[in-house]
């Protein structure tokens, strides 16, 4: 287990003051000038040395991200850090607790990775409906200003700004693109890419997004140093990471733990177990809805909760919302719940997802309650990888890839239902479709 | 995506008061010059507030006028984003959250007793009181099942306890906004199993 002083949130649960004061208390602000004197490439080199991974579910390493900025502006674009706070991924409830109990983490955070990319300003889109999440970290930044440890002529001799900005309820503007458009003040709809944000971002300037907890942990890698955060966790898979436990466990919680933890530990040593025990797993979604979920016998084992290990088991780790579902759930409806949750945040921008997201919810009510015919779960699955890969941004991904690992793993389970619908008297052969809806 | 438009009865106007324009010059000053437009959504969230918790037409003109975007702009933002009610709601709007978490945590029977309380969503019960909506992921899903009342999140719901919160609010009793059971925020049940040390030091402690 993960020690108590290698923890970078210390105020997880939010029993100290979350000011400056008490950040303070936890070793934040300190040294932040020694830090910035490093220089932007020494910063970067740092990060790029500790095996920092993106922490919004893409895995993408931070460092090399930010390396991706101008050294100089040529043309007198300003250069922008942009936060993605829009935590949205059903499972996920980690940054929530970075904003309202540690934010100043988040501030200190975004002064360093905005000094080593050379940005002006820090934009952190939070969602609109962490309204307290959003006061707290204003308060955190006002008291930043205050102290002139950001702003104009701040004691660190590097202007640099931050706002506080929110969205109003829309899962897709967590993606990055979509994320800009709405902080111009539009509907989240992505953008194509190329140009990539490092060149044409926020205002048509450069622009890295990303995510709460990427940033929150900056400030302490540059203190511990590189070695440290490198030396937790596994190989490539490295540093600590909030978990958020959900689902059908004894006592969900959010903890923060090493990279590469085992399952089994995570669950047993924080989560009090899984709900009637172990001979009770059904399956677990390991990284946020998006994933495809795993069956029991694929996490009784070693299963090391990292990047690499789920990629190479077709899931994720995603934000490490871990999702457990026990032998009571109807497997079929809780993933058709999450096909509901992707046809009401399609932005309806790209066809296949717009539509494809609306049909499939539709062929799996149908065949959770085993109204359909077998061969449409082949078609079923034809359909995800139509939509796969075919869109704008990865919604449409995200959308299919849910229902590829309930086929993958339940498939009998749905054969089961339409089996049993088959031999019911009053069976209709599948013909009722719940109603279509507009705008679809 | 969802079809979402404007209410039919419309009131005649709106304006901000004097404070809100304040405060809206406020935000807009937060943007580079001419960026104004990026200031839309807190300007129409704020106009939600003043208007009793949704958005009519005229406010989204309002909004459009004082950012000097097409109204249109203002319109396919405010219909865009859920969190715009775009007609009138009970004075406690209740926000049921039914994703995946919260479904299997029983956010079923939250749905139930609301559909029994309250009646179908987005209607306003005849005392002006509540009307509900189920919603996506609110992000608070080791707190399952929760809901978003207002502003705020009430969360750890069980059919008792969730009943016991409606009626206090009817009743403008005080209520406990968080966790609804013996619980320090998204910590498990029961107490720590991290960061123990120190934890006489609970001034913060939420109750």
């Amino acid at each position: 287990m993960l020690d108590d002083k290698d923890r970078i949130f210390r105020n997880l649960y939010g029993r100290h003051d979350f000011g400056l004061e008490g950040a303070r208390a936890r070793g934040g602000w300190d040294g932040t000038k020694a830090i910035l004197e490093k220089g932007r490439d020494g910063i970067i080199n740092e990060l790029k040395a500790s095996g920092l991974r993106g922490r919004g579910g893409a895995g993408f390493p931070t460092g090399l991200k930010m390396s991706f900025m101008p050294k100089e502006s040529k043309d007198g674009r300003p250069s922008y850090l942009v936060v993605n706070a829009d935590e949205s991924e059903p499972g996920t409830c980690k940054d929530r607790e970075i904003m309202r109990h540690d934010p100043h983490l988040l501030v200190e955070g975004c002064l360093i990775a905005g000094f080593a990319m050379g940005a002006v300003a820090a934009y952190i889109y939070v969602r609109g409906e962490f309204i307290h999440e959003r006061i707290r970290l204003q308060a955190a930044v006002d008291q930043a200003y205050e102290q002139r440890l950001i702003g104009k002529n701040n004691i660190f001799g590097y202007d640099f700004e931050i706002v506080v900005h929110h969205g109003a309820g829309a899962y897709i503007c967590g993606e990055e693109t979509a994320l800009l458009e709405s902080l111009e003040g539009k509907k989240g709809q992505p953008r194509l890419k190329p140009p990539f944000p490092a060149n044409v971002g926020l205002y048509g300037c450069p622009t890295t997004v990303s995510n709460v907890e990427s940033i929150a942990v900056i400030p302490d890698i540059m203190r511990r140093g590189a070695a440290w955060f490198a030396g937790i966790g596994r190989p490539n898979n490295t540093g600590t990471k909030l978990f958020c436990i959900s689902g059908h466990v004894n006592k969900p919680c959010n903890v923060e733990e090493a990279m590469g933890i085992t399952f089994r530990e995570l669950v047993e040593r924080h989560a009090g177990g899984i709900r009637g025990g172990w001979d009770n797993l059904l399956a677990v979604i390991p990284g946020g809805s998006s994933v495809p979920c795993l069956t029991a016998d694929q996490c009784l084992g070693d299963l090391y909760m990292d990047f690499d290990t789920l990629r190479n088991l077709k899931s994720g780790l995603g934000t490490a919302a871990v999702i457990v579902m026990d032998k009571s759930t109807d497997i079929v409806r809780a993933i058709t719940r999450i096909s509901y949750f992707y046809k009401h945040e399609s932005c309806g921008q790209c066809t296949p997802c717009r539509e494809g997201t609306g049909w499939m919810w539709r062929v799996l009510t149908r065949m959770s309650e085993g109204r359909a015919q077998k061969r449409e779960i082949d078609m079923l699955l034809e359909v995800t990888t139509q939509v796969e890969g075919h869109t704008i941004c990865a919604l449409g991904d995200a959308a299919a890839w849910p229902i590829q690992g309930l086929i993958r793993n339940f498939r009998h389970e749905i054969e089961r239902r339409i089996d049993e619908y088959a031999a019911r008297p009053d069976n209709d052969h599948g013909v009722r479709e719940p109603a279509m809806q507009a705008a679809e | 995506m969802a079809v979402r438009r404007l209410a039919e009865i419309q009131p005649a106007d709106f304006a901000f008061t004097a404070e809100n324009l304040t405060w809206a010059n406020a935000q807009i000053a937060k943007y580079p010059a001419g960026r104004q437009a990026s200031a839309v959504i807190p300007l129409l969230w704020r106009a939600q507030k003043q208007a009793g918790g949704w958005l009519p037409r005229k406010a989204i003109e309002h909004v459009a006028e004082i950012l000097s975007m097409a109204n249109i702009r203002v319109l396919e933002v405010a219909t865009f984003y859920t969190m715009f009610n775009l007609a009138p709601v009970g004075r406690h709007h209740v926000q049921v959250c039914g994703t995946t978490p919260c479904m299997l945590r029983g956010a079923g029977e939250i749905i139930d007793h609301c559909h029994e309380r309250i009646g179908e969503q987005f209607h306003v019960t005849a005392d002006g009181n509540f009307s509900w909506v189920e919603v996506e992921c609110l992000g608070a899903c080791v707190n399952a099942p929760m809901a978003q009342i207002n502003d705020d999140f009430y969360e750890d719901l069980t059919r008792e306890n969730f009943t016991q919160l409606l009626d206090n609010l009817a009743a403008g009793k005080p209520v406990k906004v968080g966790p609804q059971i013996d619980r320090q925020f998204s910590a498990p049940v029961g107490g720590e199993t991290t960061l123990t040390d120190g934890q006489a030091s609970s001034a913060n402690r939420q109750s």
